[in-house]
């Protein structure tokens, strides 16, 4: 049983085509400069229908994080525990990202640690796509 | 001020036997006509005087078929909460007793029936398959169920105000233990010991097993009406002093972008419950907070202004939320943690039954109950009741 696969939408198809290119790609509005995430339509601080994407530094903070050892999806059984992380990028306008923490399922986590980005490609699912996990920065 | 104050009682509450998941030896629509029935019989009314139906969380069983199931002569009113999870428990309260203010309704019927044993569990992912949108951002990280969503807003708030385990533990300790009082209870004879607490698995950190609700089957109705028809009917009315719901700013920003994000979604909501009812927190004798997970009653208190969040060690201890004597007796029938997951419809039932003096484990004279519903989604709802003496 596989992962679910995510697939693009016609709102973040560049959000899934820059992580095939090692990028992380955001909403940036080209009106008020505002960064946004997730992904929407219009700006949310000035209603411009005008959002461009733009590649920000794979680098944040663990925001919040959980452990999850209970399998709720039957590609889960067997495979736990692991670790979801809130990552903050601070220098983006203090979007917020999703993924796993990278490494020993059972370590301890801190909120506020120092995480970078790894860019972790499924090129055999269909359709491929690659996945933002984090790894703490060493 | 507009405000539904006085103006809309529950006069009616009734409720099927409620079940293990997968248990219910009925289909879920035979479960909502008992429920609709039970509740019409317990207000002394009869059942084709009902003409409006209310509830949440994309209930399967759609009013028209009820009316047509019921025989009712005419359906003026039907209602249905956006949003899933419980965060509609009382604002289904709020919606009907809205059309009967209003005049759009009579008798209006708020209902909630589930049987997730026939049908797609919550606590379970379907298998398999391409996800788009927002759980695209989500769910290949295995973040997925309900309790995999909200456990890092509680793990943060947790974080920010030196939270401790114990706090969730007392919550669900005090739902089990008031659940042994009440036969209703499907944790009925079953009781929580803080070591069996303690030694339970994780779900997700921060939860374990017992600070999560149960699934279950079952339904729960009420029946509201007008507070001038509520006095000439058999049961004592149970008024509703004042209904809110909502979120804050951006609260579903996807991707877990909320700027707000260590909330029970309740900070623009409780203030405008109090303000509507002209209460504060030191009015209320018991308190119904919706568990779908501990830490998301532990906030909803905070937000609801019963103690500031570096209070809650102290604050939430078995001892002060326990029936009859605790400083704020919570879920004294159990709730979803013990006495059914009827999506929460179980707690409004519990707060007029408080307020009628005929809970298994009651506040003695208590006069104002308030219903927290659904904490961490949106929109989040809740609701506060009195007895003819608070009008």
């Amino acid at each position: 049983m596989p992962r679910p696969v995510p697939e693009a939408d016609g709102l973040d198809a560049p959000y899934w085509d820059g992580t095939r290119a090692g990028e992380l790609r955001v909403q940036r509005c080209r009106s008020c400069r505002a960064f946004q995430w997730g992904p929407e339509w219009i700006c949310h601080r000035c209603l411009a229908f005008d959002l461009e994407w733009v590649a920000v530094a794979p680098r944040g903070r663990i925001y919040s994080w959980e452990r999850a050892w209970h399998p709720v999806h039957p590609a889960l059984k067997g495979h736990g525990p692991y670790i979801v992380v809130l990552v903050e990028l601070p220098g983006s306008g203090g979007i917020r990202l999703l993924g796993n923490l990278l490494g020993d399922p059972r370590q301890a986590v801190e909120i506020g640690a120092a995480v970078e980005a790894v860019f972790e490609h499924h090129a055999d699912a269909t359709p491929p796509f690659t996945l933002v996990q984090w790894r703490i920065t060493p | 001020m507009r405000t539904i104050r006085g103006q809309v009682a529950v006069v009616g509450i009734g409720e099927t036997a409620y079940y293990k998941h997968g248990q219910s030896p009925e289909p879920e629509f035979q479960l909502a006509l008992r429920a609709v029935l039970r509740a019409c019989e317990d207000a002394g009314i009869d059942p084709r005087r009902v003409d409006g139906f209310a509830s949440y969380s994309n209930d399967r069983n759609d009013p028209s078929r009820l009316t047509a199931a019921l025989g009712l002569p005419e359906l003026r009113f039907s209602n249905m909460q956006w949003g899933g999870g419980g965060g509609g428990g009382s604002a289904a309260v709020g919606n009907a007793a809205a059309a009967v203010a209003a005049g759009y309704a009579d008798c209006v019927v708020v209902f909630r029936a589930l049987a997730q044993g026939q049908f797609q569990r919550f606590g379970a992912a379907p298998p398999g398959g391409t996800v788009t949108g927002e759980a695209a951002l989500t769910f290949p990280y295995g973040l997925i169920s309900p309790a995999q969503r909200f456990a890092m807003r509680v793990m943060r708030f947790m974080h920010d105000h030196g939270v401790r385990p114990e706090a969730q533990r007392a919550i669900a300790l005090a739902s089990y233990h008031h659940a042994q009082a009440n036969p209703r209870a499907v944790m009925h004879g079953r009781p929580l010991t803080p070591e069996t607490y303690d030694a339970s698995r994780w779900i997700v950190e921060p939860f374990r097993l017992f600070d999560c609700c149960m699934e279950n089957d079952g339904a729960a109705a009420l029946v509201l009406v007008s507070a001038d028809r509520a006095r000439d009917l058999r049961r004592p009315p149970v008024y509703l002093l004042s209904v809110a719901q909502g979120s804050e700013y951006r609260n579903a920003a996807r991707g877990h972008n909320a700027p707000t994000y260590a909330t029970s979604s309740f900070t623009t909501v409780a203030p405008r419950l109090w303000e509507m009812a002209g209460l504060g927190p030191k009015d209320v004798d018991v308190v119904q907070s919706y568990e779908n997970f501990t830490g998301g009653v532990l906030m909803s208190l905070v937000e609801h202004g019963f103690f500031a969040p570096e209070e809650a060690n102290d604050f939430l201890t078995f001892d002060n939320l326990v029936a009859p004597s605790g400083r704020l007796p919570l879920n004294t029938s159990g709730g979803n943690l013990a006495e059914c997951y009827m999506h929460g419809l179980e707690l409004q039932i519990e707060a007029v039954r408080q307020l009628r003096g005929e809970s298994t484990s009651q506040v003695p004279g208590a006069r104002v109950g308030l219903v927290i519903s659904g904490p961490m989604v949106s929109p989040v709802s809740s609701l506060l009741l009195g007895t003819a003496d608070t009008l």
